[in-house]
């Protein structure tokens, strides 16, 4: 049976009622690539309710190389928001295969300490080798999840200077390091990655290299901060152990209310959808693109200063001024 | 008058068994006793073997089905009733729950009068492999190594005559392993508990060599029966070298490699089941014929296990088997036939250099432990199996009547009332419940809890658990109060599935090529790519089937949500509704199917997905799979489903008419 296409203003009511079923089919709206469905999916969006989006909830993404417990780290995370009476929904960037363009969607079983509570969400998504390790439906998605909860997580597998794409579509970076592996260091002292807004090692109780990289990871950061001029908390944790997590959930938390004091939280937000709109249009039309819409600087500046609208919407009207119609 | 021939003593011969309560097990035993069986194979239903008492939601369906419950002393009591442990020979196929149900064994022999040294067995004990297949494991890889390791130095000072551990190769061939990887994989393990034993000091260094000599392995053996005879050899020679070479074992006895064997159940087909008869037994010379490799204890498993439960006659057959080998034939009056053959030496030698090889580079990452953490070994796994499975699809490996000669005469052996299998009764369960909530109405409570607070001190600090598990036992704890216990210090764990492999050839044939063009295009009519959700409900860990759909589904473009075994059917459906499936895929071996299908239905009905298509795959009989057809699952899968791309075009065909859209046929 084919599900017809949702009341757009009804669905968005009932995702923001924090209603399960309704979210699933807006995430699954949200993917929908045909016309009809993207033109619903723009008006859902619409009707989100804005303080959700602005101010009353948290972004955060997290990444880091494969192996250094990114899932396991989640899976810790969520279980001190749920003691905190956090509401938790998470998107998972799981890669695709290169040969068949299938997918195992694996992060959902790394992170199975959730079990059956209705008050955790996942949702997993292949990365089709697009999007520079994220997948395009991830800043929709995350728009819808916001909606319905209190903080949605997104995580992506990163390998080398990618992985910080989700930085600049969440409100809070996390980097996780791999305890005894200097790559990201490299990156982080070459300037090849931005500087994340927090840097957790994780694996603390192997100990020594633990300790070792997290005191290379302070020397390293000294007082660098980001653009916002935030400076990014060093720290480590185990999700063995469940060690550190109170702390990692604490300096992620201080971030967005640092945001919050300093008026930048829903700045922030518009400057995310503003990369997500530019990238999309990349994706599609190169630098052709964003060289008929005036380049990339002067039209990041116009996106980022635009009133709030749906970012399906904002990006078929940009699409149309790329192709314009006859 | 001629002087009598010299015949070897043959070996014990048990069959692995038991199913709906202790009282039906026991008469079972019985009987099998006095048909000239001379040991017992204990089989324990799921609940028991994965910690929890009968009226747990998560052993709805499952009690009494694949084996015995016990919950309880007295339940082992009644299993073992009139028949005196001080003298038998019993070995318990038990793993995560070991220490507890030898506590029981321990506790019920002294009631009988019988004294802890006088007892002979086996604990199955090996969880590592759990992790890799079966899936009875409860906790994480290292308490239970302490768990593992506790019994052991328990049994090596108080019950001598024990094999405290059974390290099995057994259910790594089951999940595909070939027989270098079986050596290497379970030679691992031994090293990993012997060096665990060595390391936590509970055995001094001069008692060590007695240790090694306790040590003993459950093993496979395969329908190529020369190289299992091989493997064998390659046993024994590695054993012997290893146990000299790492851990300093003098005496030869002490280096003796000792293994008892249940032959091959993958090999087993549902097509023409009858031919199981004749795989049995030539199973079963692999690991009789070299009288240096011989086998300690044999089980066979019964011509019909590919069908569903064996009944007491399937069991007696496969008993008589053992016993015309035995006693008929002159096998028993020769040395070892196959000494000086150069044929078998090379045969032996290659396995021994393979399986060095591989045991080195588990050692590489730190040994077996770490090696299964990581995901490794299980993907060595997976990928030995879609091998096999893909030859067996292309008709490369041959298998009678499965995949060539299937033509067949209506077989007489399955068409009786019982279709050829047992059914356990529907209201087992429903009577072990009530036997065990009358077992908690008669005890005393402030004598259990006491119990359960020592078990927890001991298993937070460092001291053998047994002793206080057998305090437990005599208090009247339940099985799944002993477990939760430990849960709640140990915490609970879930294995990797080790799926991610790479794609292998057969992804890039013509076949899953034009598979994969259908499916890109159904998702674009849909809307968006198509998902598959492999769900595995209950308790059974049984992963074969599941992990290959879901390598398989990956191959031909599905993306795949797969969260490994014992999900309830509240996780499936929550899954199922966050993830946007398109199709569920149920895998149950157990037997349980038609509650697990019912429960799986209310739940998707609650949240809004009663119209998602569910096909399931498994052990299902005949009468069983209409009925589940009729209850609204879509498809139902067997073992003689092979065509695997076959099974994919299905699938893809009744995601297609969910959405309305015509079926596709790929050539």
């Amino acid at each position: 049976m084919i599900p017809t296409l949702p009341d757009p203003t009804a669905l968005a009511s009932a995702v923001s009622a924090r209603d399960r079923i309704a979210l699933a089919r807006a995430l699954n709206l949200l993917d929908d690539r045909r016309p009809a469905a993207r033109e619903c999916a723009a008006a859902f969006l619409d009707a989100l309710p804005v303080e959700k989006l602005e101010a009353g909830s948290h972004l955060i993404g997290i990444t880091g190389p494969p192996g250094a417990g990114k899932s396991s780290l989640t899976a810790a995370l969520i279980q001190v928001w749920r003691q905190r009476g956090l509401k938790v929904a998470i998107l998972a960037v799981d890669p695709s295969s290169p040969i068949s363009g299938g997918a195992l969607l694996g992060d959902r079983l790394r992170m199975h300490a959730s079990g059956a509570d209705r008050e955790v969400f996942i949702r997993s998504l292949a990365c089709r080798g697009e999007f520079g390790g994220l997948s395009a439906e991830v800043w929709p998605m995350s728009l819808a999840m916001l909606a319905a909860f209190d903080i949605v997580l997104v995580e992506t597998v990163g390998v080398g200077q990618k992985e910080i794409d989700v930085s600049k579509m969440t409100d809070t970076t996390c980097f996780v390091a791999q305890p005894a592996s200097g790559d990201s260091i490299q990156f982080l002292k070459a300037g090849i990655m931005e500087i994340p807004h927090v840097i957790v090692v994780n694996k603390e109780d192997i100990g020594m290299a633990a300790r070792k990289t997290l005191s290379e990871l302070k020397t390293t950061l000294g007082r660098r901060t980001d653009m916002d001029g935030w400076q990014a908390p060093a720290l480590s944790a185990s999700a063995a152990l469940g060690s550190g997590i109170e702390a990692l959930a604490d300096a992620l938390e201080s971030h967005r209310n640092w945001l919050l004091e300093r008026g930048q939280f829903i700045a922030r937000r518009q400057r995310c959808q503003a990369e997500w709109l530019i990238k999309h249009l990349r994706e599609e039309f190169g630098r052709y693109g964003i060289n008929r819409l005036g380049g990339e600087e002067a039209l990041f500046a116009d996106l980022a200063h635009a009133p709030r609208r749906s970012p399906i919407a904002a990006y078929e009207d940009l699409r149309a001024r790329v192709i314009p119609t006859p | 008058m001629t002087t009598p021939i010299k015949r070897d003593k043959p070996w014990l011969m048990r069959t692995y068994s038991g199913h709906s309560s202790a009282k039906a097990s026991n008469q079972l035993y019985r009987t099998n006793l006095s048909k000239g069986q001379t040991g017992l194979s204990v089989a324990f239903d799921l609940p028991t073997q994965t910690g929890y008492d009968s009226d747990h939601p998560l052993a709805r369906g499952e009690v009494g089905k694949v084996g015995v419950p016990i919950g309880n002393i007295g339940d082992m009591e009644a299993l073992f009733d009139q028949i005196p442990l001080g003298q038998m020979n019993t070995s318990m196929t038990i793993n995560a729950t070991a220490a507890w149900l030898l506590s029981l064994y321990v506790a019920v022999a002294e009631r009988q009068g019988a004294t802890p040294a006088q007892l002979q067995g086996t604990t199955q004990n090996d969880i590592l492999k759990e992790y890799l297949s079966r899936g009875t494991y409860i906790f994480p890889p290292q308490p239970s190594v302490r768990l593992i390791t506790d019994i052991i130095a328990y049994t090596v000072k108080n019950i001598p005559k024990w094999n405290p551990t059974n390290i099995c190769s057994y259910h790594l061939q089951e999940a595909g392993a070939t027989p270098t990887q079986e050596l290497a994989y379970a030679l691992s393990t031994a090293i990993a508990i012997l060096d665990a034993v060595r390391d936590s000091g509970q055995i001094g260094a001069e008692g060590f060599e007695q240790v090694v000599g306790r040590i003993s392995f459950f093993v496979n053996a395969g329908i190529r029966f020369i190289e299992e005879t091989c493997k064998m050899r390659a046993f024994g020679e590695m054993w012997d070298h290893l146990t000299q070479e790492r851990y300093g074992a003098q005496s030869e006895d002490m280096r003796r490699f000792r293994y008892g064997v249940q032959v091959n159940s993958l090999g087993l087909t549902e097509a023409q089941p009858e031919n199981n008869v004749q795989r049995i037994v030539l199973e079963m010379l692999g690991i009789t014929l070299s009288k240096k490799a011989r086998a300690r204890a044999l089980q066979l498993p019964a011509w019909n296990e590919a069908l569903g439960l064996p009944r007491p006659w399937d069991q007696q057959w496969a008993l008589r088997m053992q016993q015309v080998l035995a006693f008929e034939t002159d096998l028993l009056e020769y040395g070892d036939i196959f000494d000086g053959s150069p044929v078998i030496a090379a045969k032996v030698k290659a396995l021994v250099d393979g399986a060095t090889a591989e045991m080195a580079r588990v050692q590489e990452q730190g040994g077996m432990v770490q090696a299964i953490e990581s995901g490794y070994v299980k993907r060595q796994l997976v990928t030995s199996h879609t091998e096999r499975m893909r030859a067996i699809e292309r008709g490369d490996l041959k298998i009678v009547g499965l995949n060539c000669y299937r033509e067949t005469e209506e077989s007489p052996l399955t068409g009786g009332v019982d279709s050829g299998i047992m059914k356990v009764d529907p209201r087992a369960e429903r009577e072990q419940i009530e036997r065990l909530n009358a077992f908690r109405a008669q005890r005393n409570n402030a004598e259990v809890k006491a119990a359960l607070a020592t078990l927890a001190e001991t298993a937070r600090g460092g001291a053998n658990i047994m002793p206080a598990s057998i305090l437990c036992a005599h208090a009247g704890v339940t099985t799944g109060e002993w477990s939760q216990t430990l849960r709640d210090i140990f915490g609970e764990y879930r294995a990797p599935t080790g799926i991610d492999i790479p794609a292998n050839d057969d992804s890039r044939g013509a076949k899953a090529v034009a598979i994969r063009a259908e499916v890109t295009k159904t998702g674009e009519a849909v809307g968006r790519p198509l998902r598959l959700l492999i769900g595995k409900p209950g308790l059974d860990g049984h992963s074969n089937g599941a992990e290959q759909i879901a390598v398989k589904g990956r191959d031909v473009g599905f993306e795949i949500v797969y969260e490994g075994i014992r999900l309830t059917a509240e996780q499936i459906a929550k899954a199922a509704l966050e993830e946007g499936v398109h199709l569920i895929g149920l895998s149950v071996l157990s037997g349980s199917h038609v509650e697990m299908v019912e429960d799986v239905f209310n739940q998707l009905d609650q949240v809004g997905l009663k119209h998602l298509p569910v096909v399931i795959g498994g052990i299902i009989p005949e009468s069983d799979a209409k009925l589940l057809k009729e209850r609204g699952i879509s498809a139902v899968y067997t073992p003689k489903d092979i065509d695997m791309n076959g099974i994919m075009v299905d699938i893809l065909n009744l995601i297609r008419k969910d959405h309305d859209l015509q079926p596709v046929a790929v050539e």
